[in-house]
């Protein structure tokens, strides 16, 4: 069922990632995790869709907020980043899916692990833990190309400030802050053992970025005797769109 | 094998389209693969959707395990690649 969203905000988080706020008369609610398919229809009648993973946290409110990153060749997230206005409307249908959630009755040790704008469903999470005073203990592992990438950087450092069950570490994969001790790379298995939860605490793991970053990743964890049923993923594929 | 590694998502991007057939989240659904027996989350399926269709394959074996079509106002869909799906209806 395709509901009209009217856009009443934007933000931009990075130069190439913008926050699109949308309310949505009748919008049933959703889950920290989950994403909603967008539908755009040209005048000709040309329709595409393409799925965004929801950045907020659930509320009644009727608002959900998408944060979208352009891709250069892409053929939506071009227009939904730069063309798109407060006040226009799109079409969206969701909330969707009901196996990479984070509900907030889970009280076991949590693992975020994110690939650049796979940031996004996991920030719903930390946002749901927020609102929903969670104390469910939360680490973040954030790879990203270089300090300019982060999404969402002062309320995530805000939330790791004042509240001590959500702890955030980044990893930089092309550039990093200055004096940062480890240089440019890839999450490897060093870094897995220094900053995620050591599997003897059972945590149940949320990855979601590139298909090459998921797969990287759930091997590093598997590595580190993490069951694979404690392992949720969702991937973006090689080109970030997911249709 | 004759897909590459690199070019699938998983499970989750057919629940839109999948959500206009079942009435219930068919991705935390656990379904049986026809051809290995493994029983995983339909989120944990592999799935392309560069074919004019979606497919999603077995996690394990890469065996076909559903095929959707969309083809105007109709949807084929192909599930003779598991055994079952159960799916919580609560």
């Amino acid at each position: 069922m395709w509901r009209v969203g009217t856009v009443v905000a934007l933000h931009d988080e990075t130069a190439t990632a913008r926050t699109i706020t949308f309310e949505v008369p009748d919008w049933p609610g959703h889950v920290a995790g989950q994403h909603v398919d967008v539908r755009l229809t040209a005048p000709d009648g040309y329709s595409t869709v393409r799925s965004y993973s929801i950045a907020s946290a659930p509320n009644s409110d009727g608002y959900v907020e998408l944060t979208v990153e352009r891709l250069p060749n892409g053929e939506v997230s071009p227009y939904l980043t730069q063309e798109l206005a407060v006040g226009d409307r799109l079409e969206l249908r969701g909330p969707i899916g009901g196996w990479f959630v984070w509900r907030t009755e889970q009280t076991e040790p949590i693992q975020l692990i994110a690939g650049g704008s796979g940031i996004v469903p996991l920030m719903a999470m930390i946002r749901s833990h927020a609102s929903a005073a969670s104390t469910a203990l939360f680490r973040l592992l954030y790879s990203v190309r270089e300090p300019g990438a982060i999404f969402y950087r002062d309320e995530l450092q805000t939330l790791s400030d004042r509240n001590h069950s959500v702890s955030i570490a980044y990893a930089y994969t092309r550039a990093t802050p200055k004096d940062w001790p480890r240089p440019p790379s890839r999450i490897d298995a060093a870094l897995i053992a220094n900053t995620t939860w050591p599997s003897n605490l059972a945590p149940t793991c949320y990855l979601c970025g590139p298909t090459s970053f998921v797969e990287s990743a759930t091997d590093l964890l598997i590595a580190f005797d993490n069951g694979r049923d404690k392992i949720r993923t969702e991937r973006f594929g090689p080109t970030g769109e997911r249709k | 094998m004759s897909t590459d590694a690199a070019d699938y998502l998983d499970g989750n991007a057919a629940a839109g389209d999948l959500s206009k057939i079942f009435v219930v989240d068919v991705t935390a659904a656990q379904g049986q693969c026809a051809n290995c027996g493994a029983i995983r989350r339909f989120a944990e399926a592999h799935l392309y959707m560069q074919a004019p269709g979606v497919v999603a394959r077995c996690a394990v074996c890469d065996h076909i395990l559903l095929r959707l079509v969309n083809a105007g106002p109709r949807v084929f869909l192909d599930v003779r690649g598991l055994t079952y799906l159960r799916l919580d209806t609560a």
